[in-house]
Order: structure tokens, then sequence, then C-alpha cells
């Protein structure tokens, strides 16, 4: 605890010398003229490279189209900047205090990530910078009392009760045996179903992350003889664990959260069809997406991945504040707080804490070697 | 703690423990040999595996075993082993020419060979999990982009080969598991006939006891220190081809977890004894897998480290005792 204020001072000692070395360079350059909206910029924080890069490309290029349809019809074109953590909490202090310096950064779509939300927040809550992130779904972020942070999906919490009703009201399964990897994401996801299914619950079991043998796993499922297996955890781990399970004989029905949402997961083949995947994210053939999907892959040449839509909602928020003449964070912040407008994947108001008003989860399923979306849960 | 799910599914706990430990055991093996000649601790024997898995997987992929059934697969599979034995042979060589000859020439404390393995132990982590940059630097990441990409995640195999399961009194057993014990102990006492019987296990044994009258006797050092790398390296290409049968995924840094509870197996059967090895990959393995049923497999490596420790400090030679050298024909 000690190191943490003893880091986030110097954090913040390290924001406010930029951010007077910023201020100079601004003033040095502002003869430039023009009127004031015209050197602002939006910025993206997350994964550009390294590990997690596929998961931050479809963010990068769903605030990249918003930034683009606002730029075509605009005198003043607003820029697009990317600061790339790399997914990693070790990196986010350090480029938040960058980012906060830079006076012309107005607003944030991110950080991507639940880790470097957290490393990264103390950051942006000092400097007055509004983020909103369209992909980071720990609970406790908006715990923190950061009035600059706002979400533009469902959290963890209500993702597990989604996940428990999914498997409760549709599968319709009497016994369920919850696995978790022991994450702050795992275990607070598999805790939530656990909870909220009950009695129905017939065993649990924890493994660790980078683990590959999970026998001892398997013969307590196949003993326990469960209708449905929950996995809270990541994909890398859910590949090996529904492979060894179906080796071993379980023959029921695998749910898994967004965590597993990547199509590393279908190289377990076989194995991995008919899993259900619960995520907050739309799916690019809802309707209400429709123009958005079709627009991205004309640029993108491609169909728009995980969390793509959330970040075009993210970055369209900041954009319509610009539209209204904003050129400041302060005001930025209160249009973001004010904000109650439709968005693309839903109702865009935040409360209080910067969790979305309204909420959806959607079911995908693995069918023929695709993650195919199988619709809401209600 | 769980004792009657313990007892009740106490035959398929056992049989996959047995599995794994096995696995163990083989990799463990490298370790063991080379610290019974040289004694020092090879630590990027860990390595000496995953280059092992990999050779395995690409062979799969460039002789199209997911296309393959029936005797071709066969075949496949005969010429994945072979590669893995192959790669990981030579991989534990070039580390012996590079990491160690050098430093051994100039009668170098046995610390710094340690650095000098744990050192070459990140490279050959680094380079295959970096793959994908360096092919790019010779323009070749889009020719060889199937076996490149995900460079830094896992890499699968998974549905190449069906693995059905018998049911042998009422016990649900997977023809992998049996299939990886047998061969893993079939190449144990292959090779333990070998280092007992042989001229060349003979010299291993010499060196192992005293460099200096072995030479003297007209054992060639170098070359059965080579020897001995060599041998490591095919036993942990053979702990790869297996270990990619029954997990069929791999990554670049699959070998460190393995590679610290294959040690573990070694110093618990005894550094230096290749019996020990055995025993203590597959004491280790079924321990593991026990204790996961106790208490839970998040106490899996809780476990296995709280066994060394009790072990050691009962027999602090380990369960057999150090003696690669004693090992009397």
């Amino acid at each position: 605890m000690r190191r943490n204020k003893v880091f986030a001072a110097g954090v913040a000692t390290l924001a406010l010398g930029l951010s007077l070395t910023a201020c100079g360079t601004t003033e040095d350059k502002g003869d430039g003229g023009g009127d004031a909206g015209c050197d602002l910029s939006l910025a993206f924080f997350g994964p550009e490279t390294g590990d997690a890069a596929g998961l931050g490309k479809p963010i990068i290029q769903g605030a990249q189209l918003a930034i683009d349809q606002h730029n075509e019809d605009a005198d003043c074109k607003v820029k697009y900047v990317k600061y790339d953590s790399q997914g990693s909490p070790d990196e986010a202090p350090a480029l938040a205090t960058e980012a906060a310096g830079d006076e012309s950064v107005i607003g944030i779509v991110g950080p991507a990530f639940s880790g470097e939300s957290a490393a990264a927040g103390d950051t942006f809550a000092e400097a007055g910078l509004p983020t909103i992130t369209p992909s980071a779904t720990n609970p406790t972020l908006a715990d923190n009392g950061w009035d600059t942070f706002h979400r533009a999906l469902g959290n963890d919490a209500t993702q597990g009760p989604a996940a428990a009703r999914y498997i409760k009201d549709t599968l319709k399964a009497s016994s369920v045996f919850v696995i978790d990897d022991a994450s702050e994401y795992g275990a607070g996801l598999a805790g939530i179903v656990e909870k909220d299914l009950g009695g129905a619950v017939k065993g649990t079991d924890t493994i660790q992350q980078k683990q590959t043998d999970f026998s001892a796993t398997v013969t307590k499922v196949t003993d326990a003889k469960p209708d449905a297996v929950f996995f809270g955890g990541y994909y890398a781990e859910a590949t090996i664990l529904i492979g060894q399970l179906r080796d071993g004989g379980f023959d029921g029905k695998f749910v898994v959260a967004d965590g597993v949402k990547d199509p590393a997961f279908l190289d377990a083949g076989k194995a991995a069809e008919g899993t259900i995947i619960t995520c907050p994210c739309i799916p690019d053939t809802d309707p209400a997406v429709a123009d958005f999907a079709k627009a991205y892959s004309a640029e993108f040449g491609e169909a728009p991945g995980t969390y793509a839509a959330e970040a075009y909602d993210a970055a369209s928020i900041f954009l319509a504040g610009i539209e209204d003449g904003i050129d400041n964070r302060e005001d930025m912040l209160k249009f973001v707080n004010d904000y109650d407008e439709k968005g693309i994947t839903k109702q865009l108001k935040f409360d209080d804490k910067g969790e979305p008003a309204d909420v959806h989860v959607y079911a995908y399923t693995v069918k023929d070697g695709a993650i195919v979306p199988e619709g809401e849960i209600k | 703690m769980n004792f009657e799910f313990l007892f009740n599914n106490l035959p398929e706990l056992t049989i996959t423990g047995l599995a794994f430990g096995a696995i163990y055991a083989l990799i463990a093996l490298g370790y063991t040999m080379v610290y019974g000649v040289l004694q020092l601790i090879n630590f990027a024997h860990s390595e000496v595996f995953m280059y092992g898995t990999f050779a395995m997987l690409w062979t799969v992929m460039a002789l199209g075993g997911r296309e393959a059934d029936g005797v071709k697969l066969v075949a496949i599979m005969i010429a994945a082993l072979f590669a893995a034995m192959l790669v990981s042979a030579l991989v534990a060589l070039l580390l012996e020419r590079v990491a160690y000859r050098p430093l051994l020439k100039r009668d170098a404390p046995r610390l710094i060979a340690l650095i000098s393995a744990i050192g070459a132990s990140f490279v050959l982590a680094e380079l295959m999990g970096l793959r994908d940059r360096i092919a790019g630097w010779f323009g070749l990441d889009d020719d060889l982009s199937e076996y490149v990409s995900g460079a830094r995640i896992n890499n699968s195999m998974a549905g190449v080969i069906e693995k059905p399961r018998w049911d042998v009194a009422g016990v649900s057993i997977s023809s992998i598991d049996v299939l990886v014990i047998v061969a893993a102990v079939g190449m144990m006492v292959l090779l333990d006939q070998f280092v007992r019987r042989s001229r060349l296990g003979k010299g291993i044994r010499a060196t192992a006891q005293d460099p200096e009258t072995a030479a003297l006797m007209g054992v060639n050092p170098t070359r059965t220190i080579q020897i001995t790398f060599f041998i490591g390296g095919v036993m942990a290409g053979i702990a790869a081809f297996l270990y990619m049968l029954k997990i069929e995924t791999t990554r670049y840094d699959v070998g460190f977890l393995l590679g610290v509870k294959a040690f573990t197996a070694a110093v618990l059967g005894g550094i230096g004894n290749l019996r020990g090895a055995l025993l203590g990959g597959l004491v280790l393995g079924v321990a593991e897998n026990w204790g996961s049923a106790l208490f839970g497999s998040e106490w899996r490596d809780v476990i296995a480290f709280v066994l060394l420790v009790l072990i050691l400090l009962v027999r602090p030679t380990g369960l057999l005792g150090e003696s690669l050298g004693k090992a009397r024909a």
C-alpha cells in the first residue's frame, strides 16, 4: 500500500513537471493562430504492439473510423494520437504522464486493459483528462473515485450474472462445475457465477496460469458429471483445458467469458465446438451496428473485431463534445459526465462512478470453427 | 480436504500423474547426466526440450499431419519423433559448444558456467519468442507465416491425433497416457543399460568418477561430455514428442516451468543418478496429482516443492543418492 502511494506521488510530481514543460512548448508554438478547436487531438491508450496487439487493433481502428468520419466534413481536423502501452501496467504510468502533459489531448479512448487502467487512472484523474475505456471490465476500477473514469461497456459484475442466467435459463443445466485461473479477472468472474448459481454448483477447482496439464481438474469434472463447466480465465488456458476435458470424456457444455473470445481459442479444433462465450461486446451482425460494420470493413478490409464498436462509441462522445465547441479538458469532462445520447452499441450515459447506465451482454458460440453470435442474454 | 474423491478416483489420478511424471523424468535425465559428469546444473536444458516441441509441431505441420490418417499419420508421427530428437540433440550440442566448452577450457568456476547456462536459456527462449521478427529481417515472414506467426502465444496441433480411451475394470484410461508411460520407462531402461554396459557408457561413468584418471586411461573427456549432452538432448526430444502428443500445445516459454519441475524431479531422486531421475519424476507427477485432488489444483506447485523439501530433510542426497559414477556394471 505504502509503496503504491509513494509511487503515485512520484507519478504525480512527474506529471506536474511534464505538464509545465508541455505548456511552455505550446506557448512557444502558439503563434500559429486559428480557432481553438483546431489543435485538439484524441488519444488511444493501449496495446498497439506486443503480446496483446491483436486485442488492441480493433479498438484502434474503431476509434480511427469515428475520427475519420468526423474529419471528413469538419473544418477543424481532430488529430489522433496513439499511446502504445503494449497492454502492460508497467508501461502505463509513464505514458499516462506523457498523455496528460500534452495539452492538445482532450480525451482518451482507453486504457484498453484493466491492469493498465488501474496503473494509469490516478494520473488521468489528477490531470482532469477524461477517459472512456471500450474494453476494461474489472468492476473495482470504478471504485477509485476517479471522476475522469468512464466505461462504455458492462463490467464483470454484470457479465457474471448474465453468464449464470444463460447457464440456468438457456442451457437449463442443473449441475455446474466452476473453474477459475486465480487471476483478478478470472477468479472474480467465477466467484460471481458460483454465487449466482448457488446449489447448482457441484464442485469448483482453481488452476494456474501457464499450467498445461489439467489431469487432476479433468478427473474432478468427470467425477462430478456436471451438465456444464464454467471457466473464468483467458483463452491460453481455456484452449488446452477444453481439449483435455473432451479427451477425458466430459460431454457437457463449456461456458466461458470474454477473456476467451479470441480466434486463438479455435486452435482447440473440434473440442472447442459448441463452447458458449459471453461478452459485453456487441456482435458485428447486430442491426444496430450494420452501418458501422460496413464502413469499418470498407476502411480496413476486415470485419470489426471485439470492442471495435465500443471504441467507435467512446470516440464519438468526445467528437460530439468537440463539435459543441469544447476546447478544454474541464468542459469536456463535464460534457462526458452529462452525456445521454444513443450510441451504436447502447444508450450512452454514465452514472456518477463512470459505469454505463445501459448494459448488454451477448452470447456467442463456436460453430464450424468460427465464433458466431447467438444473441443477447436477457 | 477431499479424501473421498481421492480414493474414489485413485486409479485415474495415479495413471495421469504417472504419465506427466514420466515426461518430467525424461527431461530430468538431461539435468542429471550433465550434473553427474560435470557437477554442473545445465539450466538451459529446459530450452532443449522447448525446441523439441517445436520441431515436433512443425514437422507435423509441414508434412500435412492435419489431413493425414492411418499409415501416413503414423509415418508422420515417427518422422516428428526423429525430428524432435535430432533438433533437441543439436541444441544441446550447440549449448555445450558455445556456453560451456570455452568456460571449462579456461577452468572457469562452476558459478560462471551456471550464469552462462541461465543466459543461454534466456537467449534460446527469446529467439523462439521473437522468431516472427527474425524471419522479418530476412524477408521470410510471409513465406513462413504459418510457422512464425503467433510467436508469443500458444501454438497448437490439437485434433491431429485421435485419443481413444480404454475401459479397464471400470477405470477409464487414456491410450496416450499408457503410451507415454511405456515409452518413457522403456527409454529409461535402455539408457540405464547403455550407461552400465556399453563402452561409451563406461567412459561416461569413468569421467564422472575421476575425469583426470579417466583421461589417462584413454577416455577423451571432451568427447565424453559431448556424448553426455547429446544423450540428454535425445531424451529431451523424446520427452518433447510425448508432451506434444499429450498436451498438443507449446509456446516459447513452455520450458521454464517444466524445466524447474524436471530439475526438482532430478534432485528428488538424487541428482546424478539415472534411476533416481525416473523415480523422482514419477513420484513428483503422482504427488502433484494426488495433492491437486486433495487440496485443489492451485496447490499443485506448493505440493511439489514441499515434498522436495521434506524428502531432502530426511535424505539430503535424494531418494536414491547421487551416483552416476558409482553405478557398477
